[in-house]
């Protein structure tokens, strides 16, 4: 029965209760101890950067830290690894365009 | 188990003189912190992580309330066992410390130094002082490239299966496996038993080098009932396994739609007109395992090179790297899983305990006996299974001009190849030097061996790829650094006089165990 198996199914997660967090304007659910990144992709999200050069979109590729792909605008901190930084209510993360400095520009 | 999310670098826990500081909490810190606290020692446990448990017992935060975290996990109970330790003992867990560096701090004192917090984000740095180091620092994924490989939606294959273990969530719902490895079998059927349909696991080697090595595996009995138990359940849920073959295009505009998957020949090489397309909406995949390093070989610490190309710490049968006082244990010694780290981070424990108590008879025991031969069993499938998955220098023929090799910087495989043709480089540093491949936020953890790989094939006098070197393991903001206090010149982290500089495990009355000769393997497997 593939649709009816879930990651929070096989595991019997029981959840302490939901929150919301923003992303780009859109309200999305996060659960208590999910990363944001994992907040993001439980909402079908896998990208939140641009890259600085050729602008392509970015997400989660190493999803342990090392390879920073995905880093985000976190309550306007930009530069932060979302697959690390754990899901806060209220949090706000914003699409991180290029180095994520662009109010530092002349 | 003193352990407060505190960040304050002015507590006690920063101020002991420690016997011995573990760095990494996976298994093979974890069995050597509690091996070496039931012998009396006191002991700092350092982890990036908020949890222990390391990469392969990553698990759900306890808000996420996993009543069976098992079902993600083999030998669970193992790990619980672990953890029951660590709780009884006094061992200082330091989560969320990153370590950034550890240098010498004068005769037998080291300092291991940390930024803070979830991302190392957090204000105040850390500093922890012990006599000795185990460095428990594991792996990363080593990573090819192909065309598309940038698309949002192809995740690394261990990054999925990282995902799913700690947030329990998925990258799509129809996901193909790729790359090479024992790690593949894991990830679908995990991925697969979360949910998700894996059309296709996508296996760039064959499986029969195993049967050349029949010694090996029988041997390892428990390597092999796990290969079984992971196939048992991927026949059932409808999951193809091919081998020979690679994913050699991903297709979609903003994020996966499918891939072409062509056969490959035994040296990696694509067979024009094999491509099939396969729809899906992500793509896990990964090349094996790379042993994470840096710390030990900036202070100077011997390697030896793998059979599939990386290199690892070249240890001695107690543990031990050529820097007298650091010891290192689980996939800094080389990729050999889970049951090899817990191995060899209780032996290291044992042995340090032994060093520092000045009670050499621990090290001689029945106990340390029977782990250095279950070691030994073990590191022999380790080297079987590496030369089996080792790349073949044939995929460089899968990579356009126009596919990024390294992703932070965005440097394509074009712009490799140009510096290797027209600019004269030989070498994967000069490479970088020229492009800026590998000088980006990850510091060519994701292109090193696809680099090295492309620097070897340009031409019979190239260079040997050498040791990634990183001064300073992860970012650290300038404020941090501003803010040390002056250090002696020995407490420099190149390596102190009279110590090796990584040039092998020959140092004179330290022989390094016989199983940790250098292998003559290049960054790619040559063709058969």
């Amino acid at each position: 029965m593939a649709r009816d198996r879930t990651p929070a199914g096989l595991v019997g997660a029981a959840p302490e209760a939901p929150f919301e967090i923003t992303f780009d304007r859109r309200t999305l659910t996060a659960l208590p101890g999910q990363t944001i990144a994992a907040a993001l992709w439980s909402a079908g999200v896998l990208a939140w950067r641009t890259t600085r050069r050729d602008g392509r979109p970015s997400g989660v590729f190493c999803g342990i830290g090392q390879c920073y792909d995905c880093l985000a605008t976190i309550n306007d901190l930009p530069n932060r690894r979302a697959c690390l930084v754990p899901a806060r209510p209220g949090d706000v993360i914003t699409t991180q365009e290029g180095h994520g400095h662009a109010e530092l520009s002349v | 188990m003193p352990n407060s999310p505190s960040d304050e670098a002015t507590d006690d826990r920063y101020s002991a003189l420690y016997d011995l500081a573990v760095i990494g909490a996976g298994c093979a810190g974890l069995a050597g912190a509690v091996a070496a606290s039931e012998r009396g020692l006191s002991v700092a446990l350092l982890d990036a992580a908020g949890q222990i448990g390391g990469q392969f017992y990553r698990h759900p935060a306890p808000p996420l309330g996993a009543v069976r975290p098992q079902a993600l996990h083999h030998d669970w109970s193992l790990f619980a066992g672990l953890r029951r330790r660590l709780e009884a003992s006094d061992i200082v867990h330091l989560a969320g410390h990153h370590v950034w560096t550890v240098v010498r701090e004068g005769e037998g004192e080291w300092a291991v130094h940390a930024v803070t917090a979830a991302d190392g984000t957090g204000e105040r740095p850390a500093r922890v002082r012990a006599r000795t180091v185990l460095l428990a620092t594991g792996a990363y994924e080593r990573h090819l490239p192909f065309p598309g490989w940038t698309l949002p939606g192809v995740v690394a294959a261990g990054g999925a299966q990282a995902m799913l273990k700690s947030g329990l969530v998925l990258p799509g719902r129809r996901v193909v496996v790729a790359g090479s490895g024992p790690l593949l079998l894991a990830v679908a059927a995990s991925l697969s038993a979360a949910g998700a349909r894996v059309p296709a696991v996508v296996e760039a080697s064959g499986y029969t080098g195993y049967a050349r090595r029949p010694g090996v595996l029988a041997a390892n009995p428990h390597k092999l009932m796990e290969a079984v138990i992971h196939a048992t359940g991927l026949v059932r849920r409808g999951v193809r396994l091919r081998t020979r073959s690679a994913v050699t295009q991903v297709h979609g505009t903003d994020r996966v739609e499918a891939v072409t998957v062509s056969r490959i020949d035994r040296d990696w090489r694509p067979l024009p007109g094999t491509g099939r397309r396969i729809a899906c909406d992500a793509l896990a995949v990964g090349h094996g395992l790379v042993p994470q390093v840096e710390l030990a070989t900036s202070l100077g610490c011997a390697t030896r090179r793998t059979e599939d190309g990386t290199y690892a710490l070249a240890l001695d049968a107690l543990q031990e790297t050529s820097v007298r006082g650091l010891w290192a244990a689980g996939e800094t010694g080389g990729i050999g899983g889970a049951d090899l780290a817990r191995t060899e981070g209780e032996l290291a424990g044992i042995a340090v305990a032994a060093r520092t108590r000045g009670r050499p008879e621990l090290a001689r025991g029945g106990r340390v006996r029977e782990l250095q031969r279950r070691r030994d069993g073990m590191r022999d499938f380790a080297d079987a299974m590496a030369a089996v998955h080792a790349p073949g220098s044939g995929w460089v023929h899968w990579l356009d001009d126009a596919t990024d090799v390294c992703r932070c910087e965005e440097v394509s495989a074009g712009a490799i190849r140009e510096a290797l043709a027209d600019y004269g480089a030989r070498d994967a540093r000069t490479v970088k030097l020229l492009t800026r491949a590998g000088m980006g936020w990850c510091q060519g953890r994701m292109c090193g061996a696809a680099v090295a790989c492309l620097a070897a094939g340009a031409g019979a006098e190239s260079a040997p790829a050498s040791p990634e070197r990183r001064p300073l393991a992860v970012p650290v903001p300038l404020g941090v650094l501003g803010s040390l206090e002056p250090s002696e010149p020995t407490a420099t982290p190149t390596g102190p006089s009279g110590q090796p500089d990584a040039a092998g495990p020959d140092e004179p009355g330290r022989p390094v165990d016989g199983r940790t000769r250098p292998s003559t393997a290049g960054p790619c497997k040559p063709a058969d």
